[in-house]
């Protein structure tokens, strides 16, 4: 498909998915919960809510931090919905949490800081396997363009189940689940105050909020490239990883960042390294 | 050839003038005057001298040749004159002086060196180090002359010898650039040796004991590798039958496996990777620019650069291999150290060691993919860490505090340096400035080869994510109206500012860089495609959009105080406290010292490059 079409095609229907696979995230979570939980279109009507709410700010410069982390968010995904280099994709991915962090600092806020120290944590523990999860994919298919690797018609779930599950693990990270939303949680339980996000009200809230829905996206289209030999399976391999998420979110509560990092790594060497090395000495040896 | 000759030879007379003319301000209007010809110089090789093949000079006098010999014996006789008050158990010192000009100067008097051809060479990995050696350099050096009278004036009981430091960078000029125009390795080891020498000179400079301790430090460490230098050209002469680097290079590897190895054993000595790391921290007792000098686009730059002639003996070999690995594990090692580093240049010195493990680990492995990656973060990494050192200089002597906990809120009290020193941080670690490039250059290279080599730099990158993030939160945090802190800073803003356009331009530039610099050197690479460049311009101009934000007044904001569990006085930094009386708070950034700090990590660090290089010698015939 045209490069074109699928960029514009992401930055007007990744919102709409994501805030769709939001609202049944919190149905699914109210029936574990033995609750009713809100309509499938509560995100929205919350994104709207806070769109329309006074700005209020503890210095001029945050919000603007923020809209520049969304934008690096829809570079970064448009960047991969249109086939390119996956490396950069994450990269930028990288480049528009920075600006998340930056953000949070600039506030100047002792609560925001302590959420933006907890962000940089999260980085450093699911970064490796992002990375990693590109490698593995390019000692399959020869490549790191997303559109090359979607149309190699290799079955990469079969050459890289290590690398897919370390990638889930760090998900959760990236998706804000417990046990590993440190920086911020979308559960009250949780926490007292709202850790990165202590700072931001109404509209910036509201931006955090759509950069979420582009990010899962993206995210979930990660995990789409495992199964792109068939996209039936594909889109359900990707909605039941999200499903999974959930799960795991209802059934934990929240780890300190030590167990964070160390099981983030150990998970990064054990099954995305040794999916490596393993795959290098079938390939080359065997 | 006459550019060349130029670079080499003019920066002699500044070195001489400045140790004669003891005012101060004939003394500034020398250094602007002959930094500005080398930066000329420089630029004017690299306009006449581009072109795919290397060109050779032979000269063909004897005279040259013993003037070096003569050099050599001069160096060695300094040498001894600086140990001459050293205890009597650190006698060791002068002996390693004594051993390695011993056999080398014997070589070259009693004939058994080989003669030399071709004495110059010049090709493009030359001209880029010349311009980094040139631009950056020289910037540097108009720096110094704003910080010594600063120096000076904060320090009055250190004695006022600035033309003796300013000499120092100038011989540094003269030596560096003897060692990326010679082609003999006699040659580069009497400049190499200069470069130890100078070294020596500005880290001692304060003269105070700490000064003194460092710069001897310095000196035996770095003697290390002069002597497996002076052992690789015993060898060279004895066995390979030449001393020319072109001949060495192209050689049987089986033949010239050993003393490659001993160079970039020297090499790496240079360029401070563990387990030699330790000289290149000492070396912060120095005035900043010395640091800045050593860390950026001299000293252990030449490091690498002598690693990067040999890289084309070590690829596909088993040495190569363990080399890759050693740089590698500086890299991790010295990304995961600069994490606990509360002092502003301590945390730069280790992203220095780890950056030139990268630089090493491209080296090793050696595909012309990796070679291009390396020579790309050669040159990213010089801006980027000379404006960051001067950065840092800068606020030292404005708010007496190197320490990153006392920069909390600088962009409150230093707008515009502040914003210089974000773009340095940015240019050392962010997509999509010049060391993000060449790091997505270094994954797309070593992805190709085996599955060891990507987590090595995944993990050291995630590192050092986390580190420069935090510093620059530290940086942004707006604390509110202060007193503002840049006065008094004159002629730095020149190189401040150059260097801060440099580190921007350099990423838009990289294309060019790559075509016609380095695609004749090592071919084509997928960097170059116009996907990949398409998509570092998109990202520059978003960056480069950021800094308009904060001219645009936003309408509709309502101010209000960070929230501080509901009991805010009217300061927003104090906070009411459970007993009724207001409180400051404060906030400290994570330094997780639990992991990565230098008690913890250092020595089994050093005792695993120990076991890296004894390991690389012993593979040397496999």
């Amino acid at each position: 498909m045209n490069p074109i079409f699928m960029i514009i095609g992401y930055i007007l229907l990744a919102p709409i998915g994501g805030g769709l696979l939001m609202g049944l995230d919190r149905i699914i979570t109210a029936r574990m919960q033995s609750r009713v939980g809100p309509p499938v279109l509560q995100p929205f009507f919350d994104v709207f809510k806070l769109l329309g709410k006074q700005n209020l700010t503890v210095n001029r410069f945050h919000s603007y931090y923020l809209f520049f982390f969304l934008i690096f968010m829809m570079v970064s995904g448009a960047m991969f919905f249109a086939g390119d280099d996956l490396l950069m994709v994450i990269f930028a991915l990288i480049v528009a949490d920075v600006f998340l962090v930056l953000s949070a600092y600039s506030t100047n806020s002792p609560f925001s800081s302590i959420g933006a120290e907890r962000e940089l944590l999260q980085m450093l523990s699911s970064e490796p396997m992002m990375l990693l999860t590109a490698v593995g994919f390019y000692m399959v298919t020869g490549s790191f363009n997303v559109s090359a690797i979607a149309s190699s018609g290799r079955r990469l779930i079969f050459y890289l189940p290590g690398i897919f599950i370390g990638l889930t693990f760090v998900l959760t990270i990236k998706f804000q689940k417990s046990p590993f939303d440190l920086a911020v949680s979308h559960h009250a339980h949780q926490e007292l105050v709202k850790g990165i996000s202590t700072e931001f009200a109404g509209p910036s809230l509201a931006l955090i909020e759509i950069e979420h829905w582009y990010e899962t996206i993206l995210l979930l289209g990660m995990i789409w490239l495992f199964f792109a030999f068939n996209p039936a399976l594909a889109t359900a391999g990707a909605l039941l990883v999200y499903f999974l998420e959930v799960f795991i979110d209802n059934a934990n509560s929240r780890v300190k960042w030590e167990l964070m990092l160390k099981s983030a790594w150990l998970v990064t060497l054990l099954f995305g390294l040794g999916n490596l090395l393993v795959l290098y000495f079938v390939l080359h040896i065997g | 050839m006459s550019w060349m000759l130029f670079l080499i030879l003019f920066p002699l007379l500044p070195a001489v003038l400045l140790l004669i003319v003891k005012s101060v301000s004939i003394q500034k209007w020398i250094v602007i005057f002959a930094s500005t010809l080398i930066c000329a110089g420089a630029i004017g090789l690299a306009v006449t001298g581009i072109q795919g093949q290397p060109r050779y000079f032979g000269n063909g006098s004897s005279l040259v040749e013993n003037l070096v010999v003569a050099g050599d014996i001069m160096l060695a006789l300094i040498f001894l004159y600086a140990c001459r008050r050293l205890p009597l158990k650190r006698c060791w010192i002068p002996l390693m002086v004594l051993a390695q000009y011993g056999v080398v100067v014997w070589y070259e008097l009693s004939g058994r060196v080989p003669g030399v051809a071709d004495y110059l060479f010049i090709d493009n990995l030359t001209i880029i180090m010349a311009l980094i050696i040139g631009i950056v350099g020289s910037l540097i050096t108009v720096y110094s002359i704003g910080y010594m009278q600063r120096y000076h004036e904060a320090h009055p009981h250190i004695p006022d010898r600035r033309g003796e430091f300013l000499s120092a960078i100038f011989l540094f000029f003269f030596a560096m650039y003897g060692i990326v125009f010679s082609n003999s390795i006699t040659w580069i080891y009497y400049f190499w040796e200069i470069t130890t020498l100078c070294s020596f000179i500005m880290i001692r400079y304060p003269r105070t004991e700490e000064a003194v301790r460092n710069a001897f430090l310095a000196l035996w460490m770095l003697l290390v590798g002069g002597l497996a230098f002076a052992a690789a050209i015993v060898y060279a002469a004895g066995y390979c039958r030449t001393v020319e680097l072109s001949r060495l290079v192209a050689m049987n590897k089986s033949v010239v496996m050993l003393p490659a190895l001993l160079i970039c054993f020297a090499g790496m000595n240079k360029a401070a990777q563990f387990p030699f790391a330790k000289w290149l921290l000492g070396a912060m007792a120095a005035p900043t620019p010395c640091s800045a000098l050593l860390h950026s686009s001299t000293m252990v730059k030449a490091g690498v650069y002598i690693v990067l002639r040999f890289a084309p003996v070590l690829h596909n070999t088993a040495a190569g291999l363990v080399l890759a690995v050693s740089g590698g594990l500086s890299f991790v090692a010295g990304s995961a150290l600069a994490i606990s580093q509360r002092d502003g240049k301590r945390a730069l010195a280790y992203s220095t060691i780890g950056n030139l493990g990268l630089i090493i680990l491209c080296a090793g492995i050696g595909t012309h993919q990796a070679l291009w990656s390396a020579v790309l973060l050669i040159i990213f990494h010089a801006l980027a860490k000379a404006l960051m050192f001067l950065c840092v200089g800068t606020v030292e002597q404005q708010t007496g505090s190197r320490y990153i906990e006392d920069m909390h809120g600088l962009i409150s009290r230093m707008p515009i340096l502040t914003i210089v020193m974000l773009i340095g941080i940015a240019g050392m670690f962010l997509a999509p400035f010049g060391m993000l490039i060449s790091k997505w250059a270094v994954l797309e290279a070593l992805a190709k080869r085996n599955p060891i080599f990507p987590p090595i730099v995944i993990f050291g990158g995630s590192l050092m994510l986390f580190f420069w993030t935090k510093w620059m939160g530290k940086l942004i945090a707006v604390t509110g109206r202060q007193p503002g802190r840049d006065k008094g800073i004159g002629i730095e803003w020149t190189a401040l500012c150059g260097l801060a356009l440099l580190t921007i331009l350099g990423c838009a530039l990289y294309p060019l860089v790559g075509h016609y610099l380095l695609e004749p050197l090592y071919g084509y690479d997928p960097m170059l495609s116009h996907r990949a460049i398409m998509m570092v311009a998109i990202m520059l101009g978003l960056m480069l959009m950021l800094p308009m934000g904060f001219f645009i007044h936003w309408k509709n904001l309502v101010h209000v105080a960070p929230y501080l569990s509901g009991a805010n006085v009217a300061d927003p930094h104090q906070f009411m406290g459970s007993l009724g009386s207001a409180r400051a708070w404060s906030f400290r950034n994570y330094y997780l010292d639990k992991y990565f700090s230098e008690k913890k990590l250092f020595r089994g660090t050093l005792a695993g490059s120990m076991a890296l290089m004894a390991l690389m010698f012993l593979v040397a015939n496999l």
